[in-house]
């Protein structure tokens, strides 16, 4: 009896979301939107830290994040070219763009080792937004295997970077 | 009277090296490349004065670093580099930019 109450609630409660999940599905030219923004989203970011940064560390780490990012966006637009798609923009990407515009305003404001700890932070959480992302939603989802492909590098690269992050920021305690 | 056995030292000598360098193979250069955030098969059959030519075919940039500082080869995204074996012994390597990527070099005398 309480078993199935049990059931019940988690189904009434797991229902909507999968209908959600369902109806928002993106199709390949919002994915690869989705992914070029989260991309854009991380060099700004990293841009920052080099103007405002002085810790050797956090200025690879930026550096190396600028840098990554550049690649497989770069390889990002060389395959949206080929495959003929003109990536489109969605909810999704414009909800990422406003929350990263308000970060950089809120990170603008902070110098020396608190801009250091609240950059690596937020790079933290970034990537695992971002990995959780492209595992739940953006690889299962992209129908294109060259797309799925890029995703899939992409999630190896963003997860390396997460460790990268979570590394540093144990250095800056 | 006096060359005919200095002819036959000469033989014998070169015979002697040609034996030695064929108990010992010439050093060999193996290839190892990088792509998709990831160090390709290494060789399993390493000896000392061996060479590995890493090539980069990631479009990240990528590093070989030897966690007992022997070796740093930097790769930027389509380079080569080369290492060289000098002594026996394992050596733990990673990437310098990407930490999750590693590998270990067995290396025998």
């Amino acid at each position: 009896m309480i078993r199935n109450t049990l059931i019940g609630a988690a189904l009434a409660l797991a229902i909507p979301a999968v209908a959600l999940a369902q109806a928002a599905k993106p199709n390949d030219a919002q994915i690869a939107h989705i992914a070029y923004t989260a991309g854009v989203i991380d060099v700004a970011a990293g841009k920052q830290a080099i103007a405002k940064s002085h810790n050797k560390a956090v200025l690879d780490f930026a550096n190396e994040m600028v840098r990554d990012h550049t690649a497989v966006n770069n390889q990002a637009l060389a395959l949206v070219k080929k495959l003929g798609v003109t990536p489109e923009d969605n909810a999704t990407s414009k909800s990422l763009a406003a929350a990263a515009a308000a970060k950089l305003k809120e990170l603008g404001k902070l110098n020396g080792k608190a801009f250091d700890k609240a950059y690596v932070n937020n790079e933290v959480a970034y990537h695992k937004t971002v990995n959780g992302a492209l595992s739940g939603t953006l690889i299962p989802d992209a129908q294109n295997a060259e797309l799925k492909g890029l995703l899939q590098t992409g999630l190896k690269l963003f997860t390396e970077h997460q460790h990268h992050a979570e590394m540093l920021a144990a250095t800056l305690k | 009277m006096r060359t005919a056995p200095l002819a036959t030292l000469a033989v014998a000598l070169v015979g002697a090296l040609a034996l030695a360098s064929c108990g010992k193979p010439a050093p060999a250069t193996y290839q190892v490349t990088l792509a998709n955030m990831a160090y390709g098969p290494l060789p399993t059959d390493l000896r000392a004065g061996d060479s590995i030519e890493w090539i980069n075919a990631d479009i990240f940039q990528h590093s070989v670093t030897a966690r007992d500082g022997s070796f740093d080869v930097d790769l930027p995204p389509k380079a080569h580099g080369r290492t060289v074996l000098t002594k026996p012994g394992q050596i733990d390597f990673y990437c310098r930019y990407h930490p999750g990527m590693s590998g270990r070099l067995t290396v025998a005398s």
